[in-house]
């Protein structure tokens, strides 16, 4: 898989808190959430954010409650990937568990800036920064996430193996 | 090799793979659990998948403790859906009136967690029943409904980070100082992917309330667990509640540790977290005379009988000052008996603090004690980020019940001997 996309660029330790404050989550529709998404950090996300781009963080990403109601938020804004330092692991799994594609990358997350075009290779493990022509790799998924996406998600992914049982 | 009690809690429940710290394992789980925000969303997974059979409907609790009671029609009908669904697949582990709790003082003080469990919440604080020497973490929603499906998870093994507390502790310092001073040292993600071990002269003094409140707040550090090795202690306090049998783990002697950390707390001060994050922890002296509105006393952290008791203590024979609302949340029915019981709620109701009912209140912003904007909170609660409590300009100052309980009567954040 291949992507392209503009990023936007937010510091260190973003809870899910600010991602989708938990006055909201009286709704599990992503649309609804994503209306909302980033909007006691930053007022401008809304308007700024455009299909495909590209959130660009520092460490411990969706630290904070476990609301997978963040990752959701983060896809109904039509994000393509998250790229970060760290992401905190709660989060971690549910971007994996409804298919937000992540990426740890302390090095790109620290050279990246706001408003640049990346191209994104997860087949190449390659982050090509198209403005600045500075390239970053990075390690694949653990199996287990890349058997969970390849079953088309983790609900399949357990009644497979409850089959098996 | 010696093994760590996280490993060998997760060999003791192991399904496939080799519990080595970095290797990847599945799990039998013990308990499953959700809550009113939680739940929905893996109720849908489920639907949408059209799942009849869940593996076990004993092992699973839904606990309708955030939004509860029901705070508008869109909570309302979160909570119906959960309750639909509990009825439709026999869940006997239900909670939503007059048995309800919050989730993580509930279940362990209903014997319904033990030593010795795996346990996934969909509920990042689930790291709280590590204080009874059991493996519990928090996932998302879809992690549950797959739990729900097989019985079973997948973990990465977690290195483990032991934290050893020596020394005596001062009056008014606790479980919740003993917390938020190790996240500010080691800071929000100083624990992140790992587990943390708590040991030491002065957890092995403190009882199961404290306890639970550092294990608690394990994932304030990035924690996956925060298990705190069982001993005399925990044992008075399972084995008059235990609906399973237990087993007591602990850590070899010569287990290997990503790192060992020391503290002695003899001369640590009641802390308070500033905003917005757990670990700005600083002595409460450096902070006193900043004015507050609020004052928040419960929640899983801290809304067990010894907070009560303590925030009880420091309120008796005074006053909440008039500028401030002081809300107290008793975590469960059964503690807000026995407060009724004690003469705490007299004491609580006497100072003119709000009494709430058993839930999760205004610590994540939603309900029964928003803050507005410019305004000021200190709380026993477990995190202060930016309009976790409310408006997004307001802040929270997170402390132990006895000096969120001081400083009501104060109207300004004060160390409850200043007074």
């Amino acid at each position: 898989m291949k992507l392209r996309g503009r990023t936007i660029k937010y510091g260190d330790n973003i809870d899910t808190d600010v991602i989708i404050p938990a006055r909201y989550l009286v709704s599990t529709d992503e649309k609804e959430l994503a209306s909302h998404c980033m909007e006691d950090l930053d007022p401008e996300f809304q308007q700024k954010k455009q299909p495909g781009d590209i959130i660009v963080a520092g460490k411990n990403f969706g630290c904070g409650s476990s609301r997978e109601h963040a990752p959701l938020a983060i896809k109904g804004a039509g994000i393509s990937v998250v790229v970060a330092k760290s992401f905190a692991r709660i989060f971690y799994r549910n971007a994996i568990n409804v298919g937000l594609p992540i990426i740890e990358s302390p090095e790109a997350a620290s050279a990246i800036q706001e408003g640049e075009e990346l191209e994104i290779d997860f087949d190449a493990g390659t982050i090509k920064n198209l403005s600045t022509g500075e390239e970053f790799t990075f390690p694949p998924l653990p199996r287990v996430a890349q058997e969970i996406i390849a079953a088309g998600g983790i609900m399949p992914f357990a009644l497979s193996r409850r089959k098996r049982k | 090799m010696g093994k760590t009690i996280a490993e060998k809690i997760l060999e003791e429940h192991l399904i496939e793979g080799d519990v080595k710290p970095g290797n990847f394992v599945y799990v039998r789980l013990d308990l499953i659990l959700a809550n009113d925000i939680t739940a929905p969303l893996a109720i849908k997974e489920l639907e949408k998948y059209e799942v009849k059979e869940l593996f076990d409907n004993e092992r699973i609790a839904l606990v309708c403790d955030h939004f509860t009671p029901n705070k508008d029609i869109k909570s309302a009908e979160q909570c119906a859906m959960v309750r639909r669904f509990a009825i439709a697949h026999n869940i006997s582990l239900f909670y939503e009136g007059g048995n309800v709790g919050i989730e993580h003082a509930l279940l362990p003080e209903q014997g319904l967690v033990v030593p010795g469990d795996v346990v996934i919440g969909a509920d990042s604080h689930t790291c709280t029943y590590g204080a009874l020497g059991a493996f519990a973490t928090g996932v998302g929603s879809s992690d549950v409904a797959a739990a729900m499906i097989t019985g079973e998870t997948w973990f990465k093994v977690p290195e483990t980070i032991k934290f050893v507390y020596n020394g005596t502790l001062q009056k008014w310092v606790g479980g919740k100082d003993i917390i938020l001073f190790t996240i500010g040292q080691i800071g929000v993600d100083g624990a992140l992917y790992k587990a943390m071990e708590f040991t030491g002269e002065v957890i092995r003094s403190l009882n199961m309330d404290h306890r639970l409140t550092i294990s608690n707040m394990a994932i304030e550090a990035g924690a996956k667990a925060g298990i705190i090795p069982p001993d005399d202690i925990t044992e008075e306090y399972v084995q008059s509640r235990a609906t399973r049998p237990y087993k007591f783990f602990k850590s070899d002697p010569d287990a290997i540790y990503a790192e060992v950390k020391e503290y002695d707390v003899s001369e640590l001060e009641p802390q308070v977290a500033l905003p917005h994050l757990p670990e700005n922890a600083v002595s409460v002296r450096e902070v006193e005379d900043i004015e507050i509105d609020q004052a928040v006393i419960g929640s899983c952290t801290n809304g067990r009988m010894s907070d009560l008791r303590e925030a009880a203590e420091v309120l008796e024979g005074r006053k909440v000052n008039k500028r401030v609302r002081c809300l107290v949340f008793p975590g469960t029915p059964t503690i807000l008996r026995q407060a009724l019981e004690e003469g705490v709620i007299k004491t609580l109701l006497d100072a003119g603090c709000v009494l709430c009912p058993p839930s999760c209140g205004p610590c994540l912003g939603g309900h029964l004690g928003v803050l507005a904007k410019g305004e000021r909170a200190i709380s026993t609660t477990n995190r202060n980020f930016v309009g976790r409590m409310g408006h997004k300009e307001s802040e929270v100052y997170l402390s132990n019940p006895a000096v969120a309980a001081a400083s009501a009567i104060a109207g300004k954040i004060i160390h409850p001997e200043n007074l």
